[in-house]
């Protein structure tokens, strides 16, 4: 990904070197959006189904039929068709959404904070149980400790997430009755706020609405803590690797022989330094959440990205898969540049 | 994993393979192979991952012998529909009647397809991609690495299910759009490899005996990315599956009433609160087998691999 050209050496001159990374940054940013918007063009044309047929239907007089294809632009070269396609795709015009008969676009935004919400807070969680995990892990070294980490990580990598998800709901909400079950709050309490921002546990707590705050809560608890987990998986898996770098470096032995405490020396020294790498672990995770959101906010019926791309992909509605496909690219994209960014400017060694 | 009939040999075999002389490219083989599986056979998680692994390929290929009832055609609708686990039904019924027990054992044969041709056509991909751009350099390389990172850019089941909702629900499209999104790290890796091969004395001693640059890639460069690959390749089989899983799921892979595993869970979640065995079981096969793979790989980058390994 982007952090290939995160490698380069250091120049002479501060500035000039800084403009010709930024330089790199957009260039590089440039083509792979481009590259982005191509594959889906290329999977739209692919599509078995003709789409001037799908809107005249098959019993249409032949000037009928060539009168919308070339309103559909479909009687132009291939790319020209992928230049009109990417002056759209530039605008945000994706297109209508043949289920929601909303531009794409609309629906994209409509649905994003949901999606967002989730995931952000299943990074926090992972976050904030994984570092832990992980430094303990790297600290007792082949210890008990280190072996269950490894094995809270592994099945993480080899579960499937949506079937997580049905046997927490069985679980928690069915059996138990600890949690709320899918959607993201009760219909009772959904006409309580104004979506202002489109989180709505910010909305409803902004608004001094505690009851539906804590209903929302009970229920994004659920697949935030599914999130959550399969971040940890990855974030205390990350962590324990570069916390045991950090810990066989010289510094350690000069902090410990100077009679720091171990605690000091491990939690203040050593993950400090660690913390640098981290970043970017957690925003490649934070990407991987949305792919992740994708099944999860489908077995949740959460009214996020992932279900409308599912929910247009039953119904054939390729505008809207291909118009999330991409915003979801784009956004990997940028938390990858994000996280690089980030590690220029935590790392002194990288300037 | 190939060493292992060496094992129960006498020791005179043994003193031949470690021989520190090997008189044959041959023998040179068998001893490195032998050697990479003590070094194997000492980490118990990886030779486990090895047992689940070789328990799934002897289910697949057995599959009529051990499945007890039919995967396809169910009882009677009446009296065996939805029972729970019992001795008849080790894992219970679907709601079409099924025994879920030989639906999973037919599965396997479906989730070993699916590993194994996306395995086949994307690691040719990979290992050729990476390996010329990382020999030939210049331009070729940056336009090889642009598209790669572009494929590198989507998330991969998101990717996935673009491709297969262009080109239709199904086994074989799901097994194509999966191999699609699946080869960019593949050729990552193999240029890397190919960097470091790239200006060693040996591919210079091969130039000046005037080999071409096909024949320098294919057979001498490759020869030495293909254990990275292969390590990379067995660590993702679990994301193979689990991304096949969740395309059945979505009802984008096997179609009914083939049984394959994610769409068994689909149907599953119909009566999750009541009969939650339709919906469990199947899942944990896939974890098991997910759990085999990653097991395996862990244990393969250990021994091909000791750089990589902390």
């Amino acid at each position: 990904m982007a952090s290939s050209i995160a490698n380069g050496g250091g120049g002479h001159s501060a500035l000039r070197f800084y403009l010709t990374k930024t330089a790199q940054f957009v260039l590089v940013l440039a083509t792979t959006l481009l590259g982005l918007v191509a594959v889906t063009f290329f999977i739209g044309r692919i599509v078995p189904v003709d789409p001037v047929l799908a809107i005249v239907g098959d019993r249409a007089p032949p000037q009928v039929y060539a009168r919308v294809r070339e309103e559909l632009g479909l009687d132009l070269p291939l790319i020209q068709q992928f230049w009109v396609y990417l002056k759209k795709a530039v605008t945000g015009d994706f297109g209508n959404s043949v289920l929601t008969t909303n531009p794409v676009m609309t629906d994209i935004a409509n649905t994003f904070p949901a999606t967002f919400e989730l995931a952000t807070l299943g990074t926090l969680i992972g976050s904030i149980i994984g570092i832990p995990l992980g430094v303990l892990a790297a600290v007792k070294r082949g210890s008990l400790i280190d072996q269950v980490v490894r094995f809270i990580g592994l099945a993480g990598y080899s579960i499937p997430i949506f079937w997580l998800g049905l046997m927490g709901l069985l679980l928690f909400y069915a059996k138990l009755g600890w949690v709320a079950g899918p959607g993201r709050i009760d219909v009772t309490y959904s006409y309580l706020y104004t979506p202002v921002t489109g989180i709505v546990l910010i909305d409803t707590a902004m608004q001094g609405q505690w009851d539906a705050f804590w209903d929302a809560v009970s229920h994004i608890i659920l697949p935030a803590c599914l999130l959550g987990y399969f971040s940890l998986a990855y974030i205390s898996r990350m962590t324990r690797s570069f916390m045991l770098n950090e810990l066989a470096q010289e510094y350690v032995i000069a902090a410990r022989v100077k009679g720091l405490s171990e605690m000091r020396v491990i939690w203040r020294h050593a993950l400090r330094n660690a913390a640098v790498p981290l970043v970017t672990v957690i925003a490649l995770s934070y990407a991987n959440l949305l792919e992740g959101s994708v099944l999860t906010e489908t077995v949740f019926a959460w009214p996020g990205l992932g279900q409308y791309i599912t929910n247009s992909l039953q119904n054939a509605d390729m505008n809207a898969v291909l118009g999330g496909t991409l915003v979801i690219g784009a956004a990997f994209v940028l938390l990858n540049l994000v996280s690089d960014l980030l590690y220029r400017l935590l790392d002194p060694r990288t300037r | 994993m190939a060493g292992s009939p060496t094992l129960s040999q006498p020791t005179g075999l043994r003193a031949w393979l470690l021989s520190p002389e090997p008189h044959s490219r041959w023998q040179a083989r068998l001893g490195r192979l032998y050697l990479g599986w003590r070094s194997f056979s000492r980490n118990p998680l990886a030779v486990l991952g090895l047992g689940i692994i070789l328990l799934l390929i002897i289910v697949a290929i057995f599959a009529d012998l051990i499945a007890p009832y039919s995967p396809i055609v169910g009882g009677d609708l009446r009296t065996q529909r939805l029972l729970p686990p019992s001795e008849t039904y080790w894992l219970g019924t679907d709601d079409q009647a099924r025994d879920i027990f030989s639906r999973i054992v037919y599965g396997s044969r479906i989730t070993l397809f699916v590993v194994v041709l996306v395995s086949i056509i994307a690691t040719p991909i990979g290992l050729i991609v990476g390996t010329i751009s990382g020999y030939l350099g210049g331009w070729v390389d940056t336009v090889l690495m642009r598209i790669t990172d572009i494929f590198l850019a989507f998330p991969r089941l998101v990717l996935a299910l673009a491709f297969v909702a262009a080109l239709g629900p199904g086994i074989e499209n799901a097994v194509i759009a999966i191999a699609i999104t699946s080869w960019p790290p593949y050729a990552r890796i193999a240029r890397a490899e190919t960097l470091m091969i790239r200006n060693s004395d040996f591919i210079a001693a091969v130039k000046l005996q005037g080999a071409s640059t096909p024949r320098i890639i294919l057979g001498h460069v490759m020869p030495l990315c293909i254990s990275s690959v292969i390590v990379r390749v067995t660590l993702d089989m679990a994301g193979i599956i689990l991304t096949a899983a969740g395309l059945g799921f979505l009802g984008l892979g096997a179609q009914p009433p083939s049984p394959e595993w994610g769409a068994m869970i689909a149907t599953g979640r119909n009566y999750l609160i009541d009969q939650w065995w339709v919906a469990a079981m199947p899942g944990l096969a896939i974890f098991v087998v997910s759990l085999g793979f990653n097991l395996l790989g862990d244990g393969l980058r250990d021994v091909l691999d000791p750089k990589a390994a902390k």
